[in-house]
C-alpha cells in the first residue's frame, strides 16, 4: 500500500499502483498516474483511457486484449490486429494490462495475464 | 512486444546449460508483494503477522508432520547427496545456492530438526535453527521462487517431493499472516467471481459473442461458444486466460471448432469458469477443493455427461489427481468417458475416429516444437495409458502440422524445464527471477531455432503461455512464436 497527494486528498494505491478506490480517479489525477509511469498523455491515449472506462463501467472487468485490439482498429483506422497492437505498445509500452489499466483507473488484471 | 528494462538482467545466449559459479545470495533482494489484507481474511489467514506467529507456526508445522505423513519422512530421508543441486532451473539461472533444491529444504529442515528431534536443541551437533524473524524471511524468499514444477524430484534418489515442501512452507507462512498478494487474491478472485481474472458472466459472454463474430469472420460459421446451457453432453472447462490472454484465446476458439464440427453439444460455465487451481500453489488443501468442487457442482447443476478441460498445467493436475477424492465420486456423469478428459485427449481421439479432419498443410508455414509443461509431465497422467501426457499432445501436434521436432534430449518430457513462472510466480516483481528462470530453456529454444528454424512453440498450458510471451521478446525472440495445440487445430480443423 502507497499513498500521495492529489489535490489536497490522500490517493491511495496497491503496492504496484493501481488505485486502491477507483471512485478517487478523474481526469487529472490520469495525467499523475501517467507521468508516474513515464506516458504522456495524448488525444489518442485518451480515446482509449475512455473506451475501457466505459467497458469497466459496464462489465466490472478489464476487456479482454482481442476486444481491445478490434476497438484500436476500428477507431485508428488500422488494417490489422498486428498493427493495432503494436499502436497500443507505442502508446503503452508496458503492455495494456500495466499502463492503461492503471491510467485508466482499473484495478490490475489478475490470473495467467 | 515488452520492451527490455535497464532493470532487467537478461543472459545472453550460447546454447549451453552450464552449472554456474555460486554467488551466495544473489537473489536474496527479491520479495514477492505481500498479500492483502482482505484476501487473507477471506481465505482464512490472519491479514498480518501478529505477535506470538512463532509459536503459531511450529503449531502448524507440527500439524503438517502429524498430518501429511510424506512431508515428515521428506524432512528425515534427505542424504544430502546432491542430485538435486544442477537440476533446478532457477539454481541454473540465478546462481543462489539457496535456490538448490537441497539447500532451499534446508532453510525448512534445520527448523524441523531444531522443533522435532531430540538433537535439534544442540545446534552444533544438528545443525538446527531456531524459528526466528530471519529465518522467516529467507523461507518468504526462497519457497518464493520455487515454482513447484519437481524437475529436481525426479532425480532425486530418495524420491522426495520438493513441491511438497514448498507448499508446506507456504502453507506456515499463510497461517501466520505473511501471504504473497498475487496467489491469494486471485484465489479470493475465484470464490467472489468464479475465475482467477474476475470475468462476470455479463462480460464473459460478451467476450465470446466477440470471439464467435471473429471465427465467423475467418471462415468458421456458426461455431459457437456456448455459456450455461443446461443439458449440454460437455461441460468445457478452460483457464480463464483463455477468455481474456493472448495467445490463449486462439486455443479457444480451436476448441469451439472441435466441438462444432464434430456435432458434440458443449458449454462453458460462468460459474465455474476457471480451470486453474491456485490453492494448489500455496499448499492449501481447503482452497484447492473449494475450487474444484465448483467445477463438480456446476457439472451436476447443468447435468452433463462429462467434464472436459482445457490447456492449463496445474488445471489438469488438480482436476485429474485430486477431483476423484477431493468431490467425487462422479456417478452422475456417464462412466463411458474418462472423467475429466484433457482437451488434447478428446480431440486427438475425434481425429483417430475420422469424425473430424485436420489438414496439417494449414500450419506449413511453420516448423512446431513442443514445450513439455511440469504439471502435465511430471505430475499427471493423460489418456488411458503410462506416458499418455507425452505421446497424445506430440500425435495431435504432428495431425494438426507436418514439420515437428524435439527440443533438445534430456529436456523434454519428464525431463522438460520449467518457463520459470510456474506455482504462483507469475507476477511482475520477481521479473528478474522468471528470466533467470527461462534461461536452460531458452537455451534449448535457441539451438532449435538456429539448427532446425523452429517458429511456433506449441504449449498447453496457460502460466507458460504467458511467461513465454513476456519472456520471448526478452531473449530476442518473436512472441508470436508462443501459442497452443488448439491454436494449430484452429488453423488445420476442416470445417
Amino acid at each position: 500500500m502507497a499513498e500521495f497527494d492529489y489535490n489536497g486528498k490522500k490517493i491511495e494505491t496497491d503496492d504496484e499502483g493501481y488505485l486502491q478506490n477507483l471512485g478517487d480517479w478523474d481526469k487529472g489525477l490520469a495525467e499523475v498516474l501517467a507521468k508516474q509511469e513515464n506516458v504522456t498523455l495524448t488525444e489518442k491515449h485518451w480515446k482509449l483511457i475512455e473506451w475501457i472506462r466505459d467497458y469497466f463501467q459496464k462489465y466490472q472487468v478489464a476487456p479482454a486484449i482481442k476486444s481491445l485490439t478490434k476497438e484500436v482498429m476500428n477507431l485508428e483506422n488500422l488494417p490489422d490486429k498486428k498493427e493495432a497492437n503494436k499502436f497500443i505498445y507505442e502508446l503503452f509500452p508496458e503492455g495494456p494490462a500495466k499502463q492503461l489499466a492503471k491510467i485508466a483507473g482499473l484495478p490490475k488484471p489478475t490470473g495467467c495475464v | 512486444m515488452a520492451k527490455p528494462k535497464d532493470k532487467y538482467k537478461v543472459p545472453v545466449l550460447d546454447g549451453k546449460i552450464s552449472i554456474p559459479k555460486i554467488v551466495p545470495g544473489a537473489t536474496a533482494y527479491e520479495h514477492m508483494i505481500e498479500a492483502q489484507k482482505d484476501d487473507m481474511e477471506a481465505l482464512g489467514f490472519p491479514a498480518k503477522l501478529q505477535d506470538g506467529w512463532k509459536a503459531k507456526a511450529i503449531g502448524v508445522f507440527k500439524e503438517i508432520l502429524d498430518n501429511n505423513k510424506a512431508v515428515r519422512d521428506y524432512m528425515d530421508i534427505c542424504v544430502r547427496c546432491g542430485a538435486c543441486t544442477d537440476k533446478c532451473q532457477f539454481f541454473l539461472g540465478t546462481a543462489d545456492p539457496n535456490n538448490m533444491p537441497v539447500q532451499r529444504q534446508e532453510l525448512m529442515r534445520k527448523v524441523y530438526r531444531y522443533y522435532f528431534t531430540p538433537s535439534g536443541f544442540f545446534k552444533s551437533l544438528s545443525n538446527s535453527q531456531e524459528l526466528t524473524e530471519e529465518v522467516l524471511k529467507d523461507w518468504y524468499t526462497y519457497f518464493w521462487q520455487c515454482s513447484e514444477c519437481r524437475r529436481c524430484s525426479l532425480y532425486c534418489p530418495y524420491g522426495i517431493d520438493t513441491a511438497e515442501i514448498t507448499m508446506a512452507a507456504r502453507q506456515i507462512m499463510d497461517s501466520i499472516g505473511l501471504g504473497q498478494k498475487y496467489t491469494t487474491e486471485v484465489i479470493h478472485k475465484v470464490f467472489k467471481i468464479g475465475n482467477n481474472i474476475g470475468i462476470p458472466p455479463a462480460a464473459l459472454r460478451n467476450t465470446l459473442d466477440d470471439l464467435e463474430e471473429e471465427i465467423e469472420e475467418e471462415g468458421g460459421k456458426g461455431v459457437k461458444i456456448p455459456m450455461d446451457v443446461e443439458g449440454a453432453e460437455v461441460l468445457l472447462v478452460p483457464p480463464s486466460a483463455d477468455f481474456f490472454a493472448m495467445p490463449h484465446m486462439e486455443s479457444l476458439k480451436g476448441y469451439a471448432k472441435v466441438f462444432h464440427k464434430a456435432g458434440i453439444s458443449y458449454t462453458v460455465s460462468s460459474y465455474a469458469s476457471e480451470a486453474g487451481n491456485f490453492g494448489k500453489f500455496i499448499g492449501s488443501y481447503k482452497s484447492t477443493k473449494e475450487i474444484n468442487k465448483r467445477i463438480w457442482d456446476e457439472a451436476r447443476r447443468l447435468k452433463v455427461k462429462r467434464v472436459i478441460i482445457g490447456e492449463c498445467g496445474h488445471a489438469w493436475r488438480a482436476a485429474y489427481n485430486y477431483s476423484n477424492t477431493m468431490n467425487g465420486p462422479f456417478d452422475f456423469l456417464d462412466s463411458k468417458y474418462k472423467q475429466p478428459t484433457h482437451i488434447c485427449d478428446f480431440t486427438l481421439g475425434l481425429v483417430k475416429d475420422g469424425v473430424i479432419k485436420l489438414d496439417p498443410s494449414a500450419n506449413d508455414d511453420k516448423v512446431v516444437t513442443f514445450h513439455d509443461s511440469c504439471n502435465i509431465a511430471r505430475a499427471s497422467r493423460m489418456g488411458d495409458f503410462q506416458g499418455g501426457q507425452f505421446t497424445i499432445p506430440r500425435e495431435l501436434i504432428k495431425a494438426a502440422a507436418n514439420h515437428f521436432v524435439e527440443l533438445r534430449e534430456g529436456t523434454t518430457k519428464e525431463k522438460t524445464y520449467c518457463c520459470g513462472a510456474g506455482g504462483g510466480l507469475l507476477t511482475e516483481e520477481i521479473m528478474n527471477v522468471r528470466i533467470a528462470g527461462a534461461m536452460p530453456r531458452m537455451q534449448t529454444v535457441k539451438e532449435a531455432v538456429d539448427n532446425h528454424g523452429v517458429n511456433f512453440y506449441a504449449l498447453i498450458c496457460a502460466i507458460c503461455k504467458t511467461q513465454f510471451t513476456k519472456i520471448f521478446p526478452l531473449y530476442g525472440f518473436d512472441e508470436e512464436m508462443v501459442g497452443g495445440i488448439h491454436q494449430l487445430v484452429s488453423n488445420a480443423i476442416v470445417l
